[in-house]
């Protein structure tokens, strides 16, 4: 029993982790249909700069801000530098964000080497505390914290506000938002450097629990593009119930079926993509 | 106020206006009227700047400003406001949503979503609804409460009476009449003749992208080869 809430604390963190990548993601997805691979390495520098700035300032706080304004500002260069030159043109976006990806993968090779890296735990979250019959690491129940919080966040801006409205009015129709008088392409940027900055919270948050190497973007992108395929796209709903289904069945796999643990979660998602090919909570554009 | 001169727009190679002019002034409903497939909706989408039909030649000028070149938004924001074919509401916003897009809710000039209630009050049964959840009618008054919260001085009505109702059509005319007393300039492109004739003050019809006609209302309502003639109707 005690071995099960184990397994299952280990499946609802990673959920959370998940979700806080793939809410970007999906954001992304949802309002500027564009499948951005590049989110795996914007998680991956990320959590490297992270690690290099709670390094230099011994605050993980810091750290994490840092990773988000950093991964921002790179979600900036990506779109005003790059994809507003195919806007429009999916198979472009998806092909030159996968050059991006690749891109990204070698500047941080050559800043920060080959090594696998861990982001240092502030001491408060270090250990274990007891939760139910199972001692559990601290960290990795922030971590759930966390992504509690930026999911009730996430869904008070999009549904409680007016920059919310404008985002959900993109994704349902960006001509006829625009033709409103709603500058379309700035409430696009801005969710590019929101989506962009969780990428980058995430690698920080999980860069201490998961390791940060050369990989791990890809890693992370499979599992993330997992979890907005069976959610639905630009759903903050279906991103949180992806990311739980992805998470737990994750954790369950390792365990019970090993050697299984991928068809464990992309054999369902091959189901849900056959009867429900927009997802969960996916709705047409 | 509005002025069109020698307009030519194309979707790919299909050159969908060819040459139309036209203008359009304060107090004044102007209908723009034509068979399906002569180029309304294209020449309504060119002066919005929309991304299709792509204009190539001509001129449009808003109060003496060329609009051509700008941004949908930034022709949006100089007070021209669009009510598209179809109404496209967004389907996750509630009616109140749809209208505090650009103004708050409590903003206190010009339009304000109280006096847009007050228009169309079966709207205010339905402010929490969404825009997928409302019926024909109650989304035809939506789209025109939405585009009345810009404080237009111009409207862009495509085929506002498409699908309704008669008597919702009906309320729809005295809705634009009493917008075009108050000031406002109206470009209506209706299929619905006999509804864009009980509010428009002059006609437009076009033919394959060109202005074939033009006149007051009582020259073609009054005409009846003209109506054959252009419209397919007796």
């Amino acid at each position: 029993m005690s071995l099960n809430l184990f397994q299952l604390l280990n499946g609802l963190t990673f959920a959370a982790l998940l979700f806080i990548v793939a809410s970007g993601f999906t954001l992304i997805f949802g309002l500027l249909r564009i499948v951005n691979l590049a989110h795996g390495a914007l998680y991956l520098f990320g959590g490297l700069v992270g690690y290099s700035t709670v390094k230099l300032t011994g605050s993980f706080l810091i750290g994490a801000l840092a990773s988000m304004a950093f991964v921002a500002i790179l979600g900036v260069a990506l779109d005003k530098g790059l994809l507003r030159f195919v806007r429009g043109a999916e198979l472009r976006q998806v092909l030159l964000t996968l050059g991006v990806a690749f891109l990204l993968n070698d500047i941080a090779l050559v800043i920060w080497g080959g090594d696998t890296y861990t982001v240092p735990v502030p001491e408060a979250l270090m250990g274990a505390m007891r939760v139910g019959s199972v001692f559990y690491p601290k960290y990795r129940m922030f971590v759930l914290g966390l992504g509690v919080f930026v999911f009730i966040a996430l869904w008070l801006l999009i549904n409680h506000t007016r920059l919310g409205a404008l985002i959900r009015a993109g994704v349902d129709d960006p001509e006829t938002t625009e033709a409103m008088g709603i500058n379309i392409r700035m409430v696009f940027l801005g969710t590019f450097m929101l989506g962009a900055s969780l990428a980058g919270l995430g690698g920080a948050v999980g860069g201490a629990f998961l390791t940060l190497h050369p990989g791990a973007d890809a890693e992370i992108l499979v599992f993330s593009l997992a979890v907005v395929i069976i959610g639905g796209r630009g759903s903050l709903v279906g991103a949180a119930t992806g990311a739980l289904l992805v998470g737990l069945l994750n954790s369950i796999g390792q365990v019970v079926f090993p050697e299984l643990a991928y068809f464990i979660i992309f054999g369902p998602m091959a189901l849900i993509l056959a009867f429900r090919p927009l997802g969960l909570f996916g709705r047409t554009a | 106020m509005l002025e069109i001169n020698d307009l030519h727009a194309y979707y790919g190679d299909a050159h969908v206006v060819q040459g139309a002019s036209l203008n359009v002034d304060v107090n004044e409903v102007v209908a723009l009227l034509g068979r399906n497939g002569m180029g309304k909706t294209s020449l309504i989408r060119s002066i919005m700047g929309l991304a299709s039909p792509q204009v190539k030649r001509g001129s449009i000028n808003w109060k003496g400003q060329a609009l051509l070149g700008l941004a949908p938004f930034e022709i949006a924001r100089r007070k021209i406001a669009y009510v598209p074919q179809g109404r496209r509401l967004f389907g996750s916003l509630t009616v109140i949503e749809h209208l505090t897009m650009l103004k708050s809710a409590s903003a206190k000039h010009g339009w304000t979503v109280e006096r847009v209630l007050a228009t169309f009050p079966r709207l205010a049964e339905r402010r929490s609804h969404r825009g997928n959840q409302l019926s024909g009618g109650e989304r035809g008054m939506l789209a025109v409460g939405r585009a009345l919260m810009l404080d237009p001085e111009l409207i862009l009505m495509d085929e506002p009476s498409e699908g309704l109702a008669p008597v919702m059509v009906q309320h729809l005319e005295d809705v634009i009449s009493d917008l075009a007393k108050q000031g406002l300039g109206i470009l209506l492109v209706e299929q619905n003749l006999y509804s864009a004739l009980a509010v428009a003050n002059r006609v437009y019809v076009l033919e394959t992208g060109k202005v074939v006609y033009e006149g007051a209302k009582e020259a073609i309502e009054h005409e009846p080869a003209k109506l054959t003639q252009f419209l397919g109707v007796k």
